[in-house]
């Protein structure tokens, strides 16, 4: 049957079989089909978590490249955007814990993002640049998890898949980042 | 649809400081793509790496060596069973 003809999902599925246990031929090919589709989706999660666009077109390389090599750890049947975004969550981490706090909160980072349209004018750029710091110095493991359900509001299980731990857990880590983030303001005579 | 940092609020505080996070670092959202096609830069890592050998291979290498180097009379028993 031709592929035009055939369901979106019987087309990745068979993608998603022949990367795992086809040829080398057949997997090459289908991971270059598997990484046309998802690169910007996996590409758009790192940003939000690095908020850097270099650093961002560097890591989806880098979680495609982790991708081709666990390719035999994968269960197709829990689909591929899911393992994908774990992957791509790691990576990110693993990166966020290689930066200083300062460098990753430096403002050149910022310039290509979109402008802050709702960010809320009540709050002065002296007390956004405190917070921002102040998030900066979260550990890595709470910092993504602030950042993808309190900025992002991605759902609380979309969170803890990719993250590989449990909602409760999620929950849990935002708690604590903004427990924190709160003592952190506050030492430095901001209180929120 | 109710906003998720909602849950959080302990109490007032823990809430102003979602409202703040979300002032100074606003959501990036669905809109952000690669500048560019990343499949050159995927294709070139894929080249650059070189196979890894298992370090167990290494030590299977290094613990022939030392045999070899230690009893060089074994060199004709190894050929014979290779």
């Amino acid at each position: 049957m031709n592929n035009a003809l055939k369901p979106e999902a019987s087309v990745e599925l068979e993608r998603l079989i022949e990367f795992q246990l086809g040829s080398a031929e057949q997997c090459e090919a289908a991971f270059e089909a598997l990484f046309r589709l998802h690169q910007r989706a996996v590409h758009g999660w790192i940003l939000r978590i690095v908020r850097n666009p270099s650093a961002a077109d560097e890591l989806t390389i880098e979680t495609f490249w982790r991708i081709y090599r666990a390719r035999a750890r994968f269960d197709p049947e829990r689909g591929f955007e899911p393992w994908a975004r774990r992957i791509a969550t790691r990576t990110a981490i693993d990166w966020l814990r290689a930066q200083r706090p300062e460098y990753a909160t430096a403002s050149e980072f910022f310039a290509d993002l979109p402008a802050p349209s709702r960010a809320d004018p009540a709050v002065s750029a002296e007390m956004r640049r405190a917070t921002e710091m102040a998030f900066a110095r979260l550990r890595p493991a709470l910092r993504v998890a602030a950042t993808l359900a309190v900025i992002e509001e991605r759902p609380h299980k979309e969170v803890a898949e990719a993250l590989g731990i449990s909602v409760t857990a999620v929950k849990l880590r935002v708690f604590r980042a903004l427990r924190l983030l709160r003592k952190d303001l506050k030492n430095q005579g901001i209180t929120p | 649809m109710k906003k998720q940092g909602t849950r959080y609020q302990g109490n007032e505080g823990t809430e102003r400081v979602e409202r703040l996070l979300r002032a100074a670092l606003p959501p990036i959202g669905d809109a952000s793509v690669p500048e560019h096609d990343l499949w050159p830069a995927m294709l070139r890592k894929l080249d650059e790496r070189p196979a890894r050998v298992p370090w167990f291979d290494w030590a299977l290498m290094g613990a022939l060596a030392a045999l070899i180097a230690a009893f060089p009379a074994a060199i004709p028993v190894l050929l014979y069973y290779l």
